[in-house]
């Protein structure tokens, strides 16, 4: 599979990453250079093969329903870029 | 000649600070000198911690003149690699976009090492996000390798690899995903361990790949390895991957050796594909075990080919959604002036992330889009099975394995810049182990022509690095490699 | 042109932890802003989730309860798609093994019987709360994250609804049954409940269904049905034109009882679902299965049923009776103390539901037991009081949670049956309203209801009614 210039900018939307003409550019030939790499899995049978998602095959980790101390105000917004209030701030959110 | 305070391995300075020879607080004043000698030369630092390394130093001081228990690590100082959280103190994961970030809370491995009274000299630099195997791809800095200043240290735990082997720290923590703990550390000529996946808790690892990551050490010798692993390993509540299986004392009997022991070569390791140095440098190391009563035996792991495409697929789609958090709301750097929210997002993330990340996020989002989840991610899963089978198939024949860690030394910096993909196979030694949650050790085990340390891996069973801390041992015994140090020019600042 | 219009709901509902689903925190409703969070919830990096274990349990339940096919195998997935009230950019969810699928919940509508399929019943985090401010011309939008991670159980139906008041009961039976099951307490004030639905039209007789659109942003169950209403009007309106139906995404507008376009088809999401890496897989046994099995109660419209058959109450009170669970339990309680179910459900159906309203009792802590309730019915059914006076002593009762016995004796309410007494006080008001028996004598028989009611405010109401009614006739010469 290869990917053009308008799939590259798909994924960069769905990535939220703008990219420059010329950025675009580089990344269909780097993507194309590393699908086409990635293209060899295919010569190999996995049909009756289970796919590996977890790398531990530890089952049923839970905790219980027991409350834990929050952390202060200040250190929740400390690192925001901008607040308001004890909000985070964000610019304007239209649906 | 006698080895110069900054020289010695943790071991030998635990040892020194503990009969009372030397206090922690003057050792840690001699190795931030040797930072600040050598770190312009190296940059192997984002941020150095002085002050509270210092003030720590003498509260262990005191700890030791009234004769109070101390910790497994007292006193000792330990390079923290910069994708690891430390409460109020900068975790960038060099990059940009979190070039300001400070943790409110510490990483599990973090809370261990102060737990035992290490001292954390400083954070340590890597690729952006882990994303590399040179440390090249660091948004903030370029480290340097100390033996041969032109070459890279390898990556992405190059910054804890480099300070090491530079003795501007006794011991480090890197992470590894692909390899970043052990290729750094056969690039340096130091020793890496990477954990089974759960030994150590993944809590407070700014996460990569999260069914590949785990935290790893890096040290000047065997034994030391065998020490601070112990600290970090352990079952953590904060981590459903952690494992909750107890956690042996890996000093204990490590000098056991290797007499009746099975060492299996897997084939597909030793083709012409890699250098010439580092083939015959690990068939002298072969010939050690011989010689130590080890049986080596010739075994295949026919998937491993498949590797790192496997890799840069279930990687990427694990960062993919990884650093989708990284969106200018709740920390980390904001673009300035957005318009509109989603303006605020793409130009945020843009100008906050290096170039290697973003076409590892790319290329994760792709291969989980609708339409290619099959053919890519859920493909990917499926061989990576494969690989998995192949290692516990060749685990009934061999008690562990032994390959080259990287298939070159170190290369110059810049030099594989441009081809993104050249620079992924660079890990096709370290990444299946990776993919099959299995431990990996490396160790040096000779030089090139050029002088740059060569490593050898040995690789074991889930959970078995107890044995692989003694078969690194048994060799390490025989041998100088890991004594021998870069020769470095101070400058002066 | 007839159209028959093709219904689906997809219901959230918060469930009833102490804790966030991944971390510690608390579920508490209406604290300030973002002092409920932790490093966990607000998608610090290098943060990690672990699984609270009453959530999962509370999902498999109501999957149990909604009659779903639970696999022994089940897990959790990342759903990727970006907002600012969703810390991580990707909801913890559940995509390719669901908690449990192929359910059904039967509702009933006059009476009448129906089945409507579930699709399947999920787990998954709540995210934060937007808050856009009213100021004229602000350009910012603010975040709280305290709901961020309280544990959200997703039911999707099939679309096999078709017309408002099947869309009511499903959504009034789904509550009860949530409610039964203890799993949330779903509070649509509060959000804890809320519903999505999917609307789409297609002529009678045709069996391929017609492109479908979804409402979001309805707010409780009375903006549920008037946008269906809403949208299969202006379906409708489309169709007749000879125009396709758009398959696209709308918001209700609940000032202006309208709904306008979100996203288009083409605009829809790409989820990017993948394994969830950080959570391991959950295996659930026989064993566990049977235990949550144990847990669930009757479930409503089985105990109607069952109202209806063994205590011989009408659809409209046994109904009445199990809309609130606690209720049906009181009732029930009642009846094992003393067989007089009719009673009972007059005094729960009426009296209480009464005191409750007027008085904003809450029902969840009432002060009467049901115990004292089955004594009041007693000492009415022994004389001692009077059905009227009963009144008195139940308003009492809810009250204070007093016994019936200390309300009669402290306000001495005991009935008058002495006919002695009774005679007396009869003689007093004949003998004071002579025009009332004259009326009586030409024929006037509510003159005799006059002289009872005279009687009663002279003894307070405390006469017995039935002596003072025969003793009356008598002395009138009947
Ligand atoms: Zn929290």
């Amino acid at each position: 599979m290869k990917i053009d210039k308008d799939q590259v900018e798909n994924i960069a939307k769905l990535s939220r990453i703008r990219l420059t003409e010329l950025e675009r550019e580089m990344f269909v030939h780097q993507l194309n250079n590393i699908l086409f790499y990635i293209e060899k899995l295919n010569k190999l049978d996995t049909e009756n093969v289970a796919p590996m998602a977890y790398t531990s095959d530890v089952s049923n980790v839970f905790r219980e329903d027991k409350l834990k101390p929050s952390i202060p105000l200040q250190d929740v917004l400390i690192n925001a870029p901008a607040t308001k209030s004890g909000f985070f701030k964000v610019p304007k959110v239209i649906e | 000649m006698s080895l110069r305070l900054f020289e010695c391995t943790a071991h030998q300075i635990k040892a020194k600070i503990l009969s009372k020879e030397i206090r922690a607080s003057d050792f840690i004043k001699i190795v931030f000198d040797r930072i600040k000698s050598l770190e312009p030369n190296i940059q192997a630092f984002i941020t150095i911690n002085e002050d509270e390394a210092i003030k720590k130093a003498i509260e262990i001081d005191k700890k030791i003149e009234s004769n109070e228990n101390v910790g497994l690590l007292a006193g000792l100082p330990v390079a923290v690699k910069d994708n690891i959280c430390t409460k109020n103190l900068y975790t960038t994961c060099a990059s940009k976009i979190l070039e300001t970030f400070i943790p409110p809370y510490d990483a599990f491995v973090v809370k261990r090492l102060r737990e035992e009274d290490a001292i954390i000299v400083g954070k340590t630099n890597l690729d952006e996000f882990a994303m590399g195997s040179s440390t090249e791809n660091s948004g903030l800095k370029i480290t340097r390798n100390p033996w041969n200043l032109e070459c890279v240290p390898g990556g992405s735990s190059g910054g804890s690899a480099a300070a090491v082997a530079a003795d501007l720290s006794i011991l480090a923590l890197g992470s590894e995903t692909g390899g970043s703990v052990r290729q750094p550390a056969a690039l340096c000529g130091v020793v890496g361990i990477k954990p089974t996946y759960g030994r150590v808790s993944r809590y407070g690892l700014v996460a990569f790949g999260s069914s590949l990551d785990q935290v790893g050490t890096v040290s000047k010798d065997v034994r030391d390895a065998a020490l601070l692993l112990r600290v970090i390993a352990g079952y953590d509540l904060h981590d459903s991957t952690s494992a909750n299986v107890p956690v042996p004392d890996y000093l204990d009997r490590i000098d056991s050796g290797v007499d009746g022991l099975r060492i299996g070569i897997p084939k597909e390791y030793f083709t012409d594909a890699f250098n010439a140095d580092v083939y015959k440098a690990l068939k002298d190391a072969l010939k050690i075990y011989e010689r130590l009563g080890a049986q080596v035996v010739d075994i295949s792991l026919p998937h491993t080919e498949y590797a790192v495409a496997v890799y840069y697929i279930v990687a990427n789609a694990e960062a993919s959604s990884n650093l989708a958090r990284y969106d200018g709301v709740r920390y980390g750097y904001r673009t300035s002036k957005p318009n509109g929210i989603i303006d605020m997002y793409c130009r945020t993330r843009s100008e906050g992330f290096g170039n290697e990340v973003k076409r590892r996020i790319m290329l994760g989002n792709y291969v989980l889009s609708s339409g290619y989840y099959d053919a890519y991610y859920l493909k990917a899963s499926k061989v990576r099975n494969l690989i998995k089978i192949d290692f516990d198939v060749a685990f009934e024949k061999v008690d562990c394995i032994i390959c080259p860690t990287s298939p070159v030394p170190a290369f110059k910096i810049g030099e594989r810049a441009n081809n993104p993909l050249e620079m992924y196979l660079s890990d096709i030694y370290t990444i299946p182990a990776n993919l099959a949650g299995i431990p990996g050790i490396s160790i040096p085990c000779g030089f090139s022509k050029e002088g740059l340390p060569i490593g050898m891996q040995i690789l074991g069973k889930h959970f078995e690095e107890k044995k692989l801390l003694q078969i690194a041992y048994a060799f390490e015994r025989e041998t100088d490699f890991h004594v021998k140090k870069p020769v470095l020019k101070i400058s002066s600042m | 042109m007839t159209y028959e219009v093709v219904i689906g709901l997809e219901t959230h509902a918060e469930l009833a932890t102490i804790t966030k689903l991944f971390c510690g925190c608390s579920t508490k409703f209406g604290v300030e802003p973002n002092t409920q969070v932790c490093p966990v919830c607000l998608a610090m990096p290098g943060v990690l989730p672990v699984m609270n274990k009453k959530a999962f349990e509370y999902a498999l339940k109501a999957a149990i309860a909604l009659n779903c096919k639970i696999d022994e195998f089940t897990n959790f997935d990342r759903k990727s798609y970006y907002y600012p009230d969703l810390p991580k950019n990707y909801q913890i969810s559940q995509n390719y093994h669901n908690m449990g699928i192929d359910g059904y919940m039967d509702i009933s509508v006059n009476g009448t019987i129906s089945r409507i399929r579930i699709h399947n019943v999920h787990l998954e985090e709540e995210a934060g709360k937007l808050i856009h401010p009213e100021e004229v011309g602000a350009d910012y939008s603010l975040v709280d994250f305290n709901r961020a991670g309280v544990p959200l159980l997703e039911i999707v139906s099939y679309p096999d609804m078709r017309r408002v008041d099947e869309v009511e009961s499903y959504m009034q039976t789904l509550r009860k049954i949530l409610l039964y099951t203890e799993v949330s307490d779903c509070k649509m004030q509060e959000g804890s409940l809320r519903f999505e639905a999917s609307i789409s039209l297609r002529k009678k007789g045709v069996d391929r269904l017609g492109n479908r659109v979804e409402i979001k942003n309805l707010n409780s169950m009375k903006s549920v049905l008037k946008a269906i209403e809403y949208e299969t009007m202006r379906q409708r309106d489309v169709l007749d034109r000879g125009e396709t139906v758009d398959r696209e995404t709308r918001l209700w507008d609940e000032v202006n009882e309208k709904s306008a376009r979100m996203r288009s088809k083409e605009e829809s999401q790409d989820y990017r679902y993948f394994p969830e890496p950080d959570l391991l897989p959950v295996l659930i046994d026989e064993k566990w299965l049977r235990a949550i099995k144990d847990t669930i109660p009757e479930l409503p419209l089985i105990r109607r049923q069952r109202f209806i058959e063994t205590f011989a109450l009408s659809d409209y009170d046994a109904s009445l009776l199990i809309d609130e669970k606690i209720l049906a339990d009181f009732f029930e309680e009642c009846v094992k103390i003393l067989n007089r179910p009719k009673s009972f459900c007059n005094w729960i159906t009426n009296d209480l539901l009464r005191e409750v309203k007027d008085r904003k009792l809450d029902i969840y802590h009432l002060k009467i037991k049901p115990k004292q309730l089955a004594a009041l019915v007693e000492i009415i059914e022994k004389g001692t009081i009077s059905s009227t006076i009963a009144k008195e002593v139940f308003s009492e009762m809810i009250q204070t949670g007093k016994d019936p016995k200390t309300v009669v004796e402290e306000k001495k309410l005991v009935q008058i049956s002495d006919e002695g007494l009774i005679e007396e006080i009869i003689i007093k008001i004949i003998s004071s309203n002579p025009d009332a028996i004259e009326d009586y004598k030409k024929g006037k028989k509510n003159a005799l209801t006059f002289l009872v009611g005279q009687v009663m405010k002279e003894t307070k109401g405390k006469a017995n009614p039935k002596i003072v009614n025969e003793m009356l006739m008598k002395k009138v010469g009947v």
